[in-house]
């Protein structure tokens, strides 16, 4: 049985992380608003984004003019993980690692490269060896669009360099505040887009100056398009996580506070009326 | 009439009808009316127009980008645009400066594509603003 003063001690600690876990709650919920509104932000020139793509590829007769579609024998090939750089996330950042690792599990870490965004993902990769061929961290949960840019620019770079002749990027796509999917995308080269049946698609398009020269603009774009989408999903679901693993933990911090409580009372009942026997025992010894 | 959508990876820009168009394509400003032959076109930095189904005449500032039409539906989409109306002129002059200036550091650099795009931004903007401004 702990005495008074340690129960005392116990609950005033408690009381101290609750307040943290609260603050960090109400900090994730701010952040949440803020990631979810770039996913609104970007879908919609995401989705036109795609649109004229189909068309074009569509009109140009299902060729495409571009390095970005180049599908070669795969020899090297690079992941790209997106975790967080913090952790009090519940689950998100282990389910992300163990993901990668299952998907490493059969590839040949002679060539097999990692490039690495959120420095969980770092930390525990760099102990084992895998080629860690870039970094990007400390990203202070919020979407960088520089930082982005240099992603983008050094995937698209090895790529078209024959550096690596597939990209995979392992992520979580954001559902919902309180779900999130972790997602394994083929990031280059691109996928042939789908081209439905879809009247719009069938029209003779003008392609001005031509259609070669709209894919060498369009497909760098498109690349840092598919990007932002894949950060701004990750950074909501991150928030999201977090919001509801410090959720729980300040209700469990609650209940533990009343736990002590009726402890610390119980104590204090036992210690009064231990000290009004002694008395009253003592007052009958002096009568006697 | 015709619908249009100028939307930038930060937001919608604009949606609605408008009746007439004209949009900086990489081979010289095009005009757009109803019923325009289907078209995609890559977008330079330079002015956008378009007159609104109230019969307002608005002029942007737009940067690199794509141009679609069809079936009486125009969608714009660029990497920025602003209103010619909103230029701050001495923000976008230090935006010249720099760039200029990015440029006589980048020289042979990799990155000298993108430091002479933002040359090209910035001095669109200062053209832009200035036209409508004066």
């Amino acid at each position: 049985m702990p005495t008074l003063r340690q129960v005392k001690k116990r609950i005033r600690s408690v009381i101290s992380t609750r307040q943290i876990t609260k603050a960090m709650e109400m900090v994730a919920a701010a952040k949440l608003r803020k990631a979810q509104m770039k996913i609104m932000q970007v879908r919609p020139y995401s989705e036109k984004l795609d649109h004229i793509l189909i068309h074009l590829s569509a009109s140009a007769g299902g060729e495409l003019m571009h390095p970005f579609f180049e599908t070669r024998e795969v020899k090297k090939r690079t992941l790209v993980l997106i975790t967080a750089d913090r952790g009090l996330c519940g689950s998100f950042n282990s389910n992300l690692i163990s993901r990668a690792r299952a998907w490493l599990a059969d590839k040949d870490p002679v060539n097999t490269d990692l490039i690495l965004v959120g420095k969980r993902g770092h930390d525990f990769f760099k102990r084992r060896n895998w080629t860690i061929t870039a970094r990007f961290a400390d990203w202070g949960g919020n979407l960088d669009y520089g930082k982005a840019r240099d992603i983008v620019d050094l995937l698209t770079k090895r790529f078209v360099d024959g550096e690596t002749d597939e990209i995979t990027m392992i992520y979580t796509q954001f559902l919902s505040t309180t779900r999130y999917r972790i997602t394994e995308k083929m990031y280059l080269p691109v996928e042939r887009p789908q081209i439905e049946g879809n009247q719009a698609v069938n029209q003779d398009y003008i392609f001005e100056p031509s259609p070669v020269a709209i894919f060498t603009d369009l497909m760098p774009r498109y690349a840092y398009t598919k990007m932002i989408t894949a950060l701004a999903d990750s950074f909501a679901s991150e928030h999201g996580t977090r919001m509801i693993a410090m959720g729980a933990a300040t209700s469990n911090a609650g209940e533990m506070i009343d736990t002590l409580t009726l402890q610390y009372n119980k104590a204090r009942q036992a210690a009064i009326t231990k000290e009004l026997l002694d008395i009253v025992g003592g007052a009958e010894a002096l009568k006697g | 009439m015709f619908k249009l959508s100028i939307v930038t990876p930060e937001k919608v820009f604009y949606e609605g009808t408008v009746s007439s168009l004209i949009v900086p394509g990489s081979e010289g400003y095009l005009g757009v009316l109803t019923d325009h032959a289907p078209l995609i076109t890559a977008i330079v930095p330079g002015k956008v127009m378009y007159r609104d189904s109230e019969g307002h005449e608005l002029t942007m500032a737009a940067s690199f980008g794509f141009f679609e039409v069809s079936a009486n539906h125009a969608t714009l989409l660029v990497d920025s645009v602003e209103f010619a109306s909103e230029i701050d002129l001495e923000r976008a002059q230090k935006a010249l400066e720099r760039a200029r200036q990015r440029m006589a550091n980048e020289a042979g650099n990799i990155d000298l594509d993108r430091a002479h795009r933002a040359l090209d931004r910035a001095r669109n903007r200062i053209k832009v603003a200035r036209d409508v401004q004066r």
